[in-house]
């Protein structure tokens, strides 16, 4: 009985280092090898972990963004690593072993919306500012309640702060644009919501055509949707996604800039425009 | 005594009524007054600087001395954007008025490029001063129209409301003489044939190199729904539709689509040589679960089996929720070509290609002989503004101001949490460009 019980204590002890190491690893980054323009977690460790170390000062956003590319080429340069800019698993393990990262801490911050910073041998009060636009405690609430409903659940990965945007646009421009396509085409395939999206993007490009997104947009008499306040329905996933591809530089219509229903075209006059293709039921022309 | 009641509840509610129509009636008309006067404005404003853009012509064709000939070409420049931004507020669109517009942007890229020119260095040519000369008179000419049409409006009190009302009534028989007025301006306009105006010298036809790689031979329609089914993936059974474009097309095309229940696709190959140019699947993207440095190998990958790209290099990669969307420059001799860019997107759930545009890269790909760098990296690096701190550097073929191809070095510079693009012409040593490199978006 007695041989028995050392033998678990001795038991416990070998295999607590094992238990606490097990931590520490849950604690680092997943397996990916983090480049430039991701979004998530292991951007938000990566950006933190530079940060300790004094590599980074920009915000901890959860974008690789190109701040955080210096910074991790400069520490592999310190480092003597090969300076490729890419977070793979030697970068990431002597990261890992030469800083911390205080989850906790990073989340509460990024989780009540405020400014914060986590340099090492820095205390942790003095690291963040609550912003001026903290969220509502209503929802604080809400996501109380929903961590106690489901506390078994395995914990969320905490979301980046910021987003990836096209060079030349925020997201505001990507809104407006959605609303106008969505307004104009939300019962066409999704190639011909792209294709809209398109015809707003060369006419912005055109030298016949206002210079700016909204210009274009509302231009009297331009869309229909504008005219009709269509374009004041709230836009589904489907015409932002059209969009931001027609941003990337998707154009299926071979560079259009007006298109036409021939079912209620009212005007003859857009009938005189060479025509390019049909796409749906939209005819798309020079 | 009830029928006493039901005639004062009635007539209160006829009175009520009639207020609360009234005011109705008040309110619409204060709307319609203020955008009738937002029209009135654009347009009187319109007149102004049309007038103002003849005189300044003038006076600069009268000018001698260069230091004075800059800011005057400047000012025009600023004057013919300010009238292009009128135009567009106008409810014109219908109306066939590009010729118009299309003369401003004429004489705003006439007028930049000369301006932002060293004019002591490289004075106006023999023909330059005839293009200018040319726009002097168009533009006296459109200005005496739109004055007309001014007069008109102002002596009989027409309404933009009621040009509005016509547009949109299409009525044929109503003689509204505003757009009787413009559709005089334009007939103007188009006097001028293109020939009159010096083409290359404006800018305007000289950028686009033109699909020289497809050459001439067609593909038959058979073949194209084949390499389609290819670029979607699609087993034989599975239904297309196919199209061809119509005469507006830069270069014929033929299109096709697919819908199942998952999901559906569009793309575009090239009639001549069969080259894909663009490429669309749309269905629901899952969780991430590969990691964008993953999802740009499978790019690459797609790429390297299309042998026609040749070497490639990766010069942008962007995460947006789970999609990665990768651009892609030709790398020749460590040369980047960025006028050939081609992009691809790939789901992130399970690393297929979920997109694909080719269009630049068929547009201006041709073969290109690259000289080698007149001026040393010592000697770009030293243009720079010294603020920046250089990080890294590589050389390339970029399109600059006015859509020539040019060598030059690209400088990626650090100035405070800020990134920069520089971009040294390599022949000249002239600063050819800024970028600011766009920084991550705060979520709203």
């Amino acid at each position: 009985m007695k041989y028995l019980k050392w033998c678990g204590i001795v038991g416990l002890f070998l295999t607590l280092p094992f238990i606490m190491t097990e931590e520490q690893e849950l604690n680092a980054f997943t397996g990916q090898v983090i480049q430039h323009g991701a979004t998530g977690e292991d951007v938000i460790e990566l950006q933190a972990r530079l940060q300790y170390l004094g590599f980074y000062n920009g915000n901890i956003d959860g974008v690789f963004g190109w701040g955080t590319y210096w910074a991790l080429r400069n520490f592999q340069y310190e480092f003597g690593l090969e300076i490729d800019g890419l977070a793979g698993a030697t970068t990431k393990q002597k990261l890992v072993n030469a800083s911390e990262y205080d989850r906790q801490f990073v989340k509460k911050q990024i989780e009540s919306g405020n400014k914060f910073s986590h340099y090492g041998g820095v205390d942790n009060s003095k690291q963040s500012q609550p912003s001026e636009n903290q969220s509502p405690p209503n929802e604080q609430n809400n996501q109380g309640t929903q961590q106690q409903n489901t506390p078994e659940a395995p914990e969320a990965d905490l979301e980046p702060t910021a987003v990836n945007v096209p060079q030349g646009f925020s997201q505001n421009d990507i809104n407006l644009m959605a609303n106008a396509v969505y307004g104009e085409s939300r019962g066409e395939p999704y190639e011909g919501q792209v294709a809209v999206a398109a015809v707003i993007l060369n006419r912005v490009e055109s030298p016949t055509f206002p210079n700016t997104v909204s210009g274009v947009i509302f231009e009297p008499r331009a869309f229909t949707a504008v005219s009709d306040g269509q374009i004041w329905l709230t836009p589904n996933d489907t015409a932002k996604r059209a969009v931001l591809d027609a941003i990337n530089g998707w154009d299926p219509t071979g560079e259009a800039s007006y298109y036409f229903n021939p079912d209620t075209a009212t005007s003859g006059w857009i009938w005189t425009r060479p025509q390019i293709k049909q796409i749906g039921k939209h005819i798309f022309c020079k | 005594m009830f029928r006493w009641i039901v005639i004062t509840l009635l007539s209160l509610t006829v009175v009520g009524v009639s207020v609360w129509g009234y005011q109705e009636h008040q309110e619409k008309n204060a709307i319609l007054i203020q955008a009738e006067n937002e029209y009135q404005r654009s347009f009187h404003d319109l007149t102004y600087y049309m007038d103002l853009l003849h005189d300044k012509i003038g006076s600069s064709l009268a000018m001698n001395s260069r230091e004075q000939l800059s800011p005057q070409l400047a000012e025009i420049w600023r004057i013919t954007s300010m009238a292009h931004s009128d135009v567009g507020q106008l409810p014109l669109t219908l109306l066939p008025f590009n010729k118009t517009e299309e003369f401003l942007s004429q004489i705003g890229d006439f007028s930049y490029r000369t301006a932002v020119r060293d004019l002591e260095k490289d004075p106006l040519s023999e023909e330059e001063l005839a293009t200018f000369e040319t726009l002097y008179k168009m533009s006296g000419e459109i200005e005496t129209e739109l004055r007309k049409v001014q007069n008109m409006v102002l002596n009989d009190n027409l309404r933009w409301m009621d040009v509005q009302l016509a547009l949109v009534n299409n009525d044929e028989q109503a003689d509204n003489t505003i757009i009787d007025g413009f559709k005089t301006v334009e007939k103007t306009v188009e006097g001028y044939s293109e020939s009159k105006i010096n083409s290359s010298l404006m800018g305007t036809s000289s950028k686009k190199d033109g699909f020289s790689m497809l050459g001439n031979e067609k593909i038959s329609k058979n073949e194209a729904k084949e390499k389609m089914r290819n670029l979607f993936n699609l087993d034989k059974n599975e239904e297309i539709t196919v199209t061809t474009t119509g005469d507006g097309a830069s270069i014929p095309m033929i299109s096709a689509s697919f819908h199942d229940e998952k999901r559906s696709g569009y793309a575009d190959i090239t009639q001549n040589g069969g080259y894909p140019v663009t490429l669309m699947i749309n269905r629901e993207v899952n969780e991430a679960n590969i990691s964008l440095y993953e999802a740009a190998n499978k790019a690459k990958e797609y790429l390297a089996e299309k042998e026609e790209f040749g070497n490639l290099a990766l010069i942008q990669s962007n995460q947006y929720a789970n999609v990665g969307v990768f651009h892609f420059v030709p790398d020749q001799n460590n040369v980047w070509i960025y006028p050939d860019t081609i992009q691809v997107k790939v789901a992130l759930d399970d690393g297929d290609i979920l997109g694909f545009v080719a269009k630049d890269y068929l547009e201006n790909h041709h073969d290109r002989t690259i000289n080698e760098p007149k001026v040393s990296e010592e000697e770009a690096r030293s243009k720079v503004n010294p603020n920046l701190n250089i990080q890294d550097y590589h050389l390339a073929v970029i399109e600059d101001d006015l859509g020539e191809e040019v060598l030059s070095f690209v400088f990626l510079g650090t100035m405070g949490n800020d990134t920069y693009k520089i971009f040294i012409n390599a022949e000249s040593g002239k600063e050819e460009r800024v970028e600011k490199l766009k920084q991550a978006e705060i979520k709203y």
